[in-house]
């Protein structure tokens, strides 16, 4: 099992793959045909594309801050192919690859960035909460909703993540702890990127690493090259296996970098360097996955031509957002309160009086 | 001696900058810290180059828990320290609320005053950025309402500068909320020496004669745009920063009542159970016999701050505190 074979104790890590693509570890590498491996490469394809759109557009003035999820795509593509539609996902916000496998589109994406709370209504997706902001909160919510799936015995379980920096957070710990002693079917993943923001893993920890802390709370723990496809496919599917068994929670530190900045209005080169951009760029998950396929002659598809493909279908999906109906005063109050007060109507209406006197001014 | 004072032109960023760098430098207890406080300065870059030049022991970035930074700011307060918190936003205030208001507020009092807790809790506050949730909030009532709180919103780079540094020498504990959305819009002479500005003090910024308006923060901009117009409309008004939200200086907004006889408040938090409520009940308990109109509050819906595209309608613009004047002077 890969939880016991990689101890996090002896700071041990899971990787099948090495930088050039070749398999090291063939024992553990994971039972998929070409086609499957094809379609991981495409989906990482489509998230990348759809990730320098986003960058894209926000340098225009078309959106807001955004937090690029560029390098993570391993990770994203992985648990995308394994959760199912009746799985749950309570995100963070560096999740866009994994949210869309799960069926939330770009344009729902894309409508959130742009400031509108529609892009948190995730019409095709099921059970996808809203991305969480708070840092932290989405484990506590994870661990509740593998209680309830669980009490109502449900074959359904969840999947949840947070940054290096998130497990610092008190609700880390003690979502985690909840999750050992309920014996929850949920899989918490750290997608650790070495930074939260400005402040490397180092100055956050004094942890040989991150899934040591699954010891804590008696649940099995693993380090993963989150930049290894291979390798965090095979751990997912351990996971889930493990779960649905009703076994329990696992907690997966995958390993990768954050390529780009925090988020659209950071600048890294204030407390990075770029000599350790380039080391991690040699991990990058897409390169590794590519060098794999070219290695057994399996990708036989022109990738200029896919990404233009995708870049247009991200596109449109963006026009589809910008030319949403305007906003709306009732889209302020209408979701306030399931069943709304008074109170709330009359400052609707004070309001609609004061426009109608703005109105009157012109 | 007045004339002698150097004079810089700062933000409110740079002057809250400078208190900070001034006060580490006479006061050796003083440290300051947050996420991302140390090397980068700060998502706001306020603590920008205080690490550099007090050295990493006294300017430092913590990992991301504010429960932890309120939590371990109070105990180094307890024992001889003079922290200065960042919480990174408004809204990430909340983790660190249960330390605030179940400890920092309280061991004074719990303690007999054996310990004190003379610490600044420093975040920026409000909305109008086109921020993602959690980035806009205005919470200055959640903190005002807790007993052993004072707290602090200044408007412009002179008083944020003046009254950090009151924040900072104070031996009680202080909110100190930054007004985020003109972080870097105001630019304002202000001196290069120490001054400090004494906490529970509101300034009237104009006087006037038909109404008085009350705000703070981000909101006196827009109150002062907003004078343009009732200037035109030949309204005179008093307008009063309250600097100060706890201890609420009672006196000059009671004084101010009594001789315009009309009260508007402007605020961006939600109206209900909020300083403007505070102020009101004021007004009633103090000025009864002198109100001439219903007082008014001019404030945020009762609803969460909408993200980006809904934000215009629910921020407080000066056309929305003309028209509130106009009606309550028309009483
Ligand atoms: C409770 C809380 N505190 C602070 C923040 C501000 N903040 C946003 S992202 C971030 C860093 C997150 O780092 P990490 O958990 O490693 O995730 P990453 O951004 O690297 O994906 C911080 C401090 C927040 N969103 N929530
Ligand atoms: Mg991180």
């Amino acid at each position: 099992m890969i939880f016991n074979d990689f101890d996090p104790k002896e700071d041990k890590i899971f990787r099948v793959i090495d930088n050039e693509g070749k398999v090291i570890n063939k024992n553990l590498m994971p039972d998929l045909d070409d086609e499957t491996v094809i379609q991981a490469y495409k989906h990482m394809l489509f998230f990348r594309a759809a990730d320098e759109m986003a960058v894209s557009y926000q340098r225009q003035g078309r959106m807001y801050t955004y937090p690029p999820c560029i390098g993570h795509e391993a990770i994203h593509a992985a648990a995308g192919m394994i959760i199912r539609d009746q799985d749950w996902l309570a995100p963070a916000f560096r999740e866009v690859g994994i949210m869309l496998l799960k069926g939330v589109t770009m344009k729902e994406i894309f409508l959130y960035y742009m400031g509108n709370e529609e892009g948190s209504n995730f019409k095709k997706a099921n059970h996808v909460l809203p991305i969480s902001i708070s840092i932290g909160s989405q484990y506590l919510h994870a661990t509740g909703i593998g209680y309830s799936v669980k009490h109502q015995r449900k074959d359904e379980i969840v999947f949840t993540s947070i940054g290096d920096g998130g497990t610092s957070e008190g609700d880390f710990s003690e979502a985690l702890n909840f999750a050992g002693l309920w014996k929850v079917p949920v899989i918490y993943t750290i997608q650790n990127n070495q930074y939260a923001i400005s402040v490397p893993v180092r100055n956050q920890t004094n942890a040989v690493n991150l899934a040591i802390k699954s010891y804590g709370f008696g649940i099995p723990g693993v380090k993963v090259d989150g930049n290894d496809f291979f390798a965090m496919y095979a751990t997912y599917k351990e996971a889930t296996e493990y779960a649905r068994a009703g076994k329990g929670a696992v907690l997966i530190e995958a390993l990768t970098y954050r390529k780009g900045a925090h988020t659209t209005s950071d600048d890294p080169t204030k407390y990075r360097t770029k000599e350790e951009e380039l080391e991690w760029a040699k991990t990058d998950p897409m390169i590794r996955l590519k060098k794999y396929m070219d290695n057994k002659g399996i990708w036989k598809e022109n990738e200029e031509e896919l990404i233009e493909k995708y870049k247009l279908e991200v596109d449109k999906q963006f026009e589809e957002a910008e030319n949403m109906a305007p906003y709306k005063l009732e889209d302020v109050f209408n979701y306030m309160y399931v069943d709304m007060p008074d109170d709330l109507k009359r400052q609707k209406t004070d309001y609609e009086q004061f426009l109608t006197w703005k109105e009157s001014k012109k | 001696m007045e004339g002698e004072q150097k004079m810089s032109v700062m933000t409110i960023v740079q002057a809250i900058n400078n208190a900070l760098d001034i006060m580490l430098e006479e006061d050796k207890t003083v440290v300051v810290f947050g996420e991302d406080a140390g090397v980068e300065g700060g998502v706001f870059r306020v603590t920008e180059g205080l690490q550099k030049k007090h050295g990493v022991e006294r300017v430092f970035d913590t990992p991301i828990a504010e429960s932890a930074i309120v939590g371990t700011g109070l105990g180094m307060a307890l024992s001889g320290l003079r922290p200065v918190v960042e919480l990174q936003f408004d809204g990430f205030s909340y983790p660190g609320f249960n330390q605030i208001i179940s400890n920092v507020s309280r061991m004074n009092n719990r303690s007999r005053g054996m310990y004190k807790a003379p610490m600044v809790i420093r975040f920026p506050y409000g909305g109008g950025i086109n921020a993602l949730e959690h980035h806009s909030e205005s919470p200055e009532a959640l903190y005002s309402h807790i007993p052993g709180l004072k707290v602090v919103v200044p408007s412009t780079p002179h008083d944020a500068k003046g009254l950090m540094i009151a924040a900072i020498e104070s031996n009680d504990p202080v909110i100190f909320m930054e007004p985020k959305r003109i972080y870097r819009a105001i630019k304002q002479e202000v001196s290069d020496d120490k001054f400090s500005i004494p906490l529970g003090k509101a300034k009237v910024l104009n006087e006037g004669t038909d109404v008085t308006v009350v705000a703070f923060g981000t909101m006196i901009r827009e109150c002062q745009k907003a004078l343009v117009m009732t200037k035109e409309a030949g309204i005179s008004v008093e307008l009063i920063d309250l600097r100060t939200i706890y201890p609420i200086d009672k006196e000059t907004i009671v004084n101010s009542i009594k001789k315009t006889s009309k009260l508007v408040i402007v605020a961006e938090a939600p109206t209900s159970f909020s300083v403007g409520g505070e102020l009101m009940a004021i007004a009633n308990e103090e000025a009864f016999l002198y109100l001439e109109a219903p007082p008014k509050r001019v404030m945020g819906f009762d609803t969460i701050v909408p993200l980006a595209k809904g934000e215009p309608l629910y921020m407080i613009t000066p056309e929305r505190i003309f028209y509130e004047i106009e009606r309550t002077v028309k009483f």
